[in-house]
């Protein structure tokens, strides 16, 4: 891959937050992922593991992966609405968790003592919000595949949106410096803008996926209707 | 970036010095509180983020790793400087005449706040990814008693990594080779269409990798992580660093 300007869409780093902020937070992602295991083993059984880290390992390329908002400005994927969507709420939430652990332990891509509110924001909020928008528009969703496709679209503008919201609680607690109003305004109008790419991306991925294998996607799977034997004979 | 053969990684620098010797476990815990501790440093205490470098170059010295190395490497950070350039200019509070320009003393704090302590919480993570091979620092994980299905599904995706990457690119190969050059949003088309591919190759390639599993006995559980564990002479030396980073950030609330 070529040199990347990541302008946006980026993981807060070290001294943004506070020592205590820091830490309540990082409680708080290691409650939410304990939570996330267990249900995960729930939705995949022994096909946790190789599901789950080739979603991550998917997760991961994708971040990879810049597109253009404005000229000169590029994004990337944040990819918890895409996972919560395609693997579900639980297994996205891990996926994209354990992306967001190595980035930092081996690219230093966000700080350490940032990990915990990272985790926070990007896996926990950002991909249950969006599981949440989509689950709450499923009827719409099961309807037609323009209907799915819009679906993913707004939770993965709402989810990077809500996850925003999630640095500007943080900020409040324990950041200096700017007025609350002014971070609120700054982190809701940029990732407005952001969660478009994100939004489209993710609708258009989820468009793909239903195009070639429509049982695979998670929010619409248990909704399939399942084989039935009819008895009926065959008459010539 | 570039993830090669499973052991290796773009910030790993192979070596054999006392750092790079030292168990994974031990250096991961040491790295979160030397972060911790920089974290903790009041921002008034200038002097005392001079000493937490210092304390840095000690263990580049013991790691043998070069300056110029590392600065390279550190470059990660260029982003979030942008945020730390822009409170000054927005920040409420009394202001400061400085080129013309009006600057929020509290802006320039909470900026110069964001900065040292982002770019010594790069540099220390740069330092731990230097001296750490990628399957040490898994190994180290599941010894700090996260979840094993944590650690088995960070290996798989380490595994595969770049396997998919390879994929991603040579998918972006095609595209660019056959004129695709997106500057727009509405662009995205084809883009999108090879993320939808990448997603449905990565899901059926683990699909496959399960059923090879399944096959090679898998019943659900994986082997335990064997990794050497740590004496408490070894843990003793290690937490020195961070025990005096902690005394720095202590000392920075009498020196503020």
């Amino acid at each position: 891959m070529e040199p990347q300007t990541d302008l946006v869409a980026m993981h807060m780093s070290d001294g943004i937050v506070n020592a205590p902020t820091s830490l309540i937070f990082g409680v708080v992602a290691v409650l939410g992922l304990a939570v996330c295991v267990a249900r995960a083993r729930r939705d995949l059984d022994d096909r946790t593991a190789p599901m789950a880290g080739l979603v991550a390992a998917f997760v991961f390329a994708v971040q990879m992966l810049n597109f253009p908002i404005l000229p000169g400005v590029s994004g990337h994927l944040l990819g918890g609405a895409l996972c919560a969507i395609l693997v579900g709420p639980y297994v996205g939430a891990i996926c994209v968790s354990i992306v967001l652990l190595l980035q930092a332990l081996l690219f230093a891509d966000g700080g350490l003592s940032a990990l915990g509110t990272n985790i926070t924001n990007m896996a926990l909020i950002g991909t249950f919000v969006g599981y949440g928008v989509a689950v709450a528009l499923r009827r719409f969703a099961l309807r037609s595949r323009a209907g799915l496709v819009v679906t993913a679209f707004v939770a993965a503008w709402v989810n990077t949106v809500v996850a925003s919201l999630g640095f500007v609680l943080e900020y409040a607690i324990g950041g200096q410096g700017l007025a609350l109003g002014t971070v609120f305004g700054l982190m809701v109008g940029f990732h407005a803008l952001i969660g478009i790419g994100e939004g489209i991306i993710t609708a258009l991925t989820v468009g793909a996926v239903a195009a070639v294998r429509p049982d695979l996607i998670y929010l619409t799977r248990s909704a399939a209707p399942s084989l039935q034997i009819k008895s009926q004979g065959v008459t010539s | 970036m570039t993830v090669g053969a499973g052991h290796t990684h773009a910030l790993h620098r192979p070596g054999d010095s006392v750092v790079h010797r030292l168990p994974a476990h031990v250096k991961i815990v040491v790295a979160f509180l030397m972060v911790l501790a920089v974290v903790a440093t009041p921002r008034e205490a200038f002097a005392i983020f001079g000493l937490h470098f210092l304390l840095l170059v000690g263990i580049w010295v013991a790691a043998r790793i070069p300056p110029g190395w590392l600065a390279a490497r550190s470059l990660i950070e260029a982003p979030f400087v942008v945020l730390a350039v822009l409170l000054p200019f927005f920040a409420a509070g009394p202001r400061v005449e400085w080129w013309g320009m009006s600057l929020s003393l509290d802006g320039l704090l909470a900026g110069w706040n964001i900065l040292v302590k982002g770019t010594l919480g790069v540099l220390i993570s740069v330092t731990l990814a230097a001296t750490t091979p990628l399957r040490d620092l898994v190994s180290g994980l599941s010894r700090l008693r996260v979840p094993s299905m944590v650690c088995v599904i960070a290996t798989l995706m380490l595994r595969y990594l770049e396997v998919i990457a390879a994929e991603a690119r040579r998918m972006r190969l095609a595209r660019l080779s056959r004129g695709h050059d997106p500057r727009f949003v509405w662009q995205l088309g084809a883009t999108v269409r090879s993320v939808g591919s990448l997603f449905l190759r990565s899901y059926e390639r683990g699909e496959r990798v399960h059923l090879a599993m399944l096959s090679r006995g898998f019943t659900g559980s994986m082997p335990a992580f064997t990794t050497a564990s740590a004496s408490r002479v070894t843990w003793s030396v290690a937490l020195l660093p961070a025990a005096v980073g902690l005394a720095l950030a202590i000392s920075g609330y009498w020196v503020a």
